[in-house]
């Protein structure tokens, strides 16, 4: 490893003009004859649009156009899609009820819009939106799972009768009824997972700009797989051929899976663009982000464990409702189903699993993927359901899961995943350690003393990332290939540009990339810069979700760097006059392996481009790219341990600890991995304490600000206490499993576990607030 | 945000002046529920009467047995003062754990008190102490000022210059932060006065806004004791209760808030 190479601390590239204020965000990108979009959404969670008079606002100052959504329909912008198709139980594809970009007849939840206003301001728009009438006729609405599948329910769309949109098992039902009929003990937990909120610090917004005369779009939006937009809003959404729209995703502030999508705003500014016949601009403000947003989480379920007379796992049965809210969001239908159900084995070896979730329409904001996406879900979930089991068992959770813990690899589940490589004793072993689990009584006998109830709670979780191999994701439904793909530049002068498919929005993709660039050739990573985010300087990328961008987009860098190597070393070898197999990359140098014959990397490069003496029938040049499609997933592993105080007179919890052993694979680069990690633990933590997304009866949001939606704050969590235990993923050439997801996964488990340990009761929903808790402890 | 016209005051009178001058005036303080209304489009006020470089609404004194902070003074200023930290740090306390810093940095207590939100920190400490509001018109106790939800005694145009306190014996606060606003979800201030008498006041709990709690006021009067509060009941009924608190558990926090305060008042 060199100072900049894999494994170093480098600081973040990206930082400087981050943190100088200097970052190029699409609210920041004003283009000539720009007009402003403000949307007109709709109060009522279910209602008929009877009407809407738009006179008044269009004789008001500034007001470009007033457009509704029958007009978008009559244009024939496509409806709304959802790009993983999943079959019921009875062989039924899935329900889909349409979803306009801005709704023609029916509303069906708060937030969703009906017509936008186009005008000189942002603030001329939003002063006409009020002069526009709608008329609406109010329908009963439904917000909650249990409610929606009732006979009589409010019904959302004649496409889904009892507002459902999917019935879908897995696993073998009838061997996990045997182990259930033959097991020892079985334990039954209910466990809500929260709605959750994403809010990424920068707000959804896009620019769309027509170009008359070439018949073009450019789209400038916020976007974590600006090729994925442009393929979707392109096949789909009928804005122009590909070939005729650009997708640019500048700087971008956050996603966590919000910024996956392609939301209604792009298509409406793309449309009203052409329209209006100028750029359309639109920056969505809080308020419209916890109203639009796709949501996470929102399940119930029901689950039971089987064990045998050994405390060894005999079978599992799971059911799931989940909240899809009013639509199915574009990758909606995948989260409860094949990105939770198939790890629902845990780090354990559970023989027989059978597991049914049944996909809900509501009059809510629609749900999708956010930052773990049915992993924490299912994490959540079984290292819940260990704890009971211990408690019940009456055995030590440590204990009981090293029991039941999967130890040797490859591992089928019964539950499609297999996993490739992991030590789950190891990264217990080093969260014990670091915790002091051993010396647990003792603490809690001197809190007890102190007035305060003290617990201690772990959860091992496993994830499934990279999100790939294309060909298993299709096989299971998956409307598009999950590869990534990379192009390397080298200029005649030496220095180096790395196209990549994924999307950095506060990943590090800037440092991190350039790392690989510099491990293997030994030079600067100011000698080279990381290209993204643009669909005419990239040809195509499937994005960064999943944890997926150093799995499978670095990896596809590897394979270009490697066919631009092969050909340098070529060069080399001609012009040093040596075989290219005693070629070899030394601090950015090409020597001659055991001579001090070399030739420095610019040479190399000159020499491409000059093509003065290349071997004979090489092509000038040096750029190469590659496609890269992983075998398998990638299984980041670990053990988080929290240790918390609550106060019995409060119920508020206090954090004592907080431990993370966590299993990437290779880290390319630590400091930015121990980002990742605490910003998902955060996340994790924000979920089991305090966030929760909340409608009341007649599916009016309750929590669409942050004065009522708690988001943590630096002073609610705690310092954390990090560790890594590594194998190796065999799966790629570099090692990596990812590391962008496992805190939101683990965390929430751990601090729940902790909690009802330090309470002494077993049944607690999350956001576990002060009230609460209190009424836990209180409760008869 | 509507459009409004900006002014900014050098002296109470002008200040005063200009607000009679203009159709729908508002006040403006350190802005921190103002400035969020009118971006959200909830509050339309002609014009804007900002009060921030008014130097005689800043500042604290300290004479006898009373501490006067005027209604300009940030919060931050005030968590900083040495005569306040001297005379009732309970004040100092009460201002370290309002809002966040940003909020320190702007808000301020005549603009608190104005607002009079259910869920502020400073009304109960107003109360609580027996504080006096001073106007540009007169003289008003802090048990005729509060007058329920975002509803004090205030007439139209008329300006708070200052806050009196008389320092008392012992006076602690303590509050249990709202999670996601900050803003007390119940917060309870005791004050012992030097002449004996013991006055408790809630934030955050009632739903007329900030309240006195006399059975808790007669326990510490027998009994100067977080322990004498054990046996105290307080009723549920006509309690807030939100997302974040029922009205049992705000019950419950009056009485623990309460407990915390006298622990540590001095």
């Amino acid at each position: 490893m060199g100072v900049e190479g894999i494994g170093a601390r480098v600081v973040r590239k990206e930082d400087k003009r981050f943190i100088t204020g200097k970052g190029r965000y699409v609210d920041d990108i004003k283009l000539q004859g720009m007009t402003h979009a403000h949307f007109i959404r709709s109060p009522h969670a279910h209602a008929k649009v009877k009407g809407i008079d738009s006179s008044a606002a269009l004789k008001m100052p500034g007001v470009v156009a007033v457009l509704t959504g029958q007009e978008i329909v009559d244009d024939k912008v496509g409806n709304l899609i959802c790009g993983w198709a999943i079959t019921s139980k009875d062989g039924s594809p899935m329900k889909m009820g349409a979803w306009p970009a801005m709704a023609p007849e029916t509303v069906r939840f708060v937030g969703q819009a009906v017509a936008v206003v186009i005008a000189e301001t942002k603030n001329l728009a939003r002063d006409a939106a009020e002069a526009v009438v709608v008329n609406y006729e109010e329908l009963p609405a439904v917000a909650d799972v249990h409610a929606a599948i009732k006979s009589g329910a409010p019904q959302l769309h004649p496409e889904a009768p009892g507002n459902q949109v999917y019935d879908w098992v897995i696993g073998d039902e009838g061997a996990t009824d045997a182990a259930f009929a033959k097991a020892a003990n079985v334990v039954k937990l209910d466990v809500t997972n929260n709605r959750l909120a994403p809010n990424a610090m920068e707000p959804r917004a896009a620019i769309a700009d027509y170009d008359s005369a070439e018949e073009h779009f450019t789209l400038y939006t916020t976007s974590q797989n600006p090729h994925v937009a442009r393929l979707v809003l392109s096949a789909f959404y009928n804005i122009a051929p590909e070939h005729k729209l650009r997708v640019i995703a500048p700087d971008v502030g956050g996603g966590f899976g919000s910024k996956i999508f392609i939301y209604p705003e792009e298509m409406v500014a793309l449309w009203a663009s052409k329209k209006v016949g100028r750029p359309v601009k639109w920056t969505g403000d809080r308020t419209e982000a916890f109203l639009t947003d796709a949501h996470g989480r929102d399940h119930v379920t029901h689950a039971e464990m089987a064990f045998d007379a050994n405390n060894k796992i005999t079978g599992l049965k799971v059911k799931t409702y989940a909240n899809f809210g009013a639509y199915m969001s574009l990758f909606s239908s995948s989260v409860p189903t094949y990105l939770y159900a198939t790890l629902l084995s845990g780090q354990y070896n559970i023989p027989a699993i059978h597991a049914e979730v049944v996909g809900v329409y509501t009059n809510t904001t629609p749900v999708d993927a956010y930052r773990g996406a049915g992993r924490p879900e299912a994490s959540y979930l079984i290292e819940r359901l260990m704890e009971t089991a211990a408690r019940q068992l009456k055995v030590d959770p440590a204990a009981l899961r090293r029991t039941n813990f999967i130890t040797q690899f490859p591992h089928q589940t019964p539950v499609i995943m297999a996993y490739d490589t992991g030590d789950f004793n190891a990264s217990l072993d080093a969260a014990m350690k670091a915790i002091d689990y051993a010396g647990f009584a003792g603490r809690k006998a001197k809190a007890k003393a102190d007035g305060k109830l003290r617990g201690i709670g772990m959860s091992c979780y496993i994830e499934a990332c990279g999100i790939a191999p294309s060909k298993a994701v299709g096989s299971l439904g998956a409307g598009v290939g999950l590869w990534e793909s990379a192009e390397v530049r080298v200029n005649p002068v030496g220095t180096i540009e790395v196209l990549t498919g994924s999307h950095s929005h506060g990943q590090g993709h800037e440092t991190t990339f350039c790392q690989l660039v510099a491990e293997r050739l030994g030079v600067p990573i100011s000698q080279v810069s990381i290209v993204h985010g643009d669909t005419d300087k990239v040809q195509f990328g499937m994005g960064t979700y999943g944890s997926r961008s150093a799995a499978v987009g670095l990896t596809a860098i590897l394979k270009a760097m490697e066919k631009m190597e092969s050909k340098a070393k070529k060069i080399a070898a001609h012009a040093l006059e040596a075989s290219e197999g005693d070629i070899v990359i030394e601090n950015g140098e090409f020597k001659v392996a055991g001579t001090d014959k070399a030739i420095a990397f610019p040479m190399v490069a000159l020499a491409a481009y000059t093509a003065h003496n290349l071997p004979d029938g090489m092509e000038p040049g040096l750029k190469e790219s590659a496609f890269y499609d992983p075998t398998n997933f990638t299984f980041p592993a670990g053990t988080y341990i929290c240790e918390l105080e609550v106060d019995p007179g409060t119920g508020k919890t206090s954090f004592v600890n907080f431990v993370a052993a966590d299993d990437f694979g290779r880290l390319i680069n630590p400091m930015i991995v121990e980002g990742q990690v605490h910003g998902g633990l955060v996340q994790g933590i924000g979920q089991a304490l305090l966030e929760h997304a909340i409608y009341d009866a007649s599916g009016q949001p309750v929590t669409a600000s942050f004065m009522d939606y708690a988001m943590p704050r630096a002073d609610d969590v705690p310092s954390f206490n990090l560790s890594h235990t590594t194998t190796l993923c065999p799966g790629n050439p570099l090692g990596i499993k990812g590391c962008g997801e496992a805190g939101a996964i683990g965390a929430s488990a751990a601090v729940i576990n902790a909690i009802t340990d330090a309470i002494g009761k077993n049944n607690l929903e999350m956001p576990a607030t002060p009230d609460r808790v209190w009424r836990t402890i209180h409760a008869a | 945000m509507y459009q409004t016209v900006y002014r900014r005051a050098s002296s109470v009178d002008e200040a005063v002046a200009l607000f009679s001058k203009s159709s729908e005036a508002k006040f403006l303080a350190g802005g921190q529920t103002l400035l969020p209304v009118m971006k959200q489009r909830l509050a339309s006020p002609s014009d804007v009467i900002d009060l921030g470089k008014i130097k005689e609404l800043q500042g604290v004194e300290l004479s006898g047995d009373v501490l006067t902070i005027k209604a300009g003074t940030t919060y931050f200023d005030i968590m900083q003062n040495a005569d306040v930290k001297k005379a009732i740090p309970a004040i100092a306390y009460l201002t370290s754990v309002l809002g966040d810093p940003a909020v320190r940095y702007r808000g301020t207590i005549g603009g608190s008190i104005a607002n009079n939100d259910p869920a502020a920190d400073f009304p109960a400490a107003l109360l609580a102490l027996g504080a006096t509001v001073k106007t540009n018109k007169r003289s008003i106790t802090a048990d005729d000022f509060f007058q329920g939800l975002f509803t004090t005694a205030l007439e139209d145009g008329e300006l708070i210059t200052a806050v009196s306190f008389p320092v008392p014996a012992k006076a602690g606060y303590e509050k249990m932060r709202h999670p996601a606003s900050r803003f007390a979800l119940t917060g309870v201030f005791v004050a012992q006065t030097k002449s004996g008498e013991v006055r408790v006041a809630a934030t955050g709990a009632s739903q007329s806004g900030v309240m006195r709690v006399p059975a808790i006021e007669t326990a510490l009067k027998a009994n100067w004791s977080p322990s004498a509060i054990d046996s105290v009941s307080i009723s549920a009924s006509n309690l807030l209760a939100d997302i974040h608190g029922t009205a049992e558990y705000r019950a419950n926090l009056i009485k623990v808030m309460a407990q915390r305060a006298v622990a540590a008042a001095r």
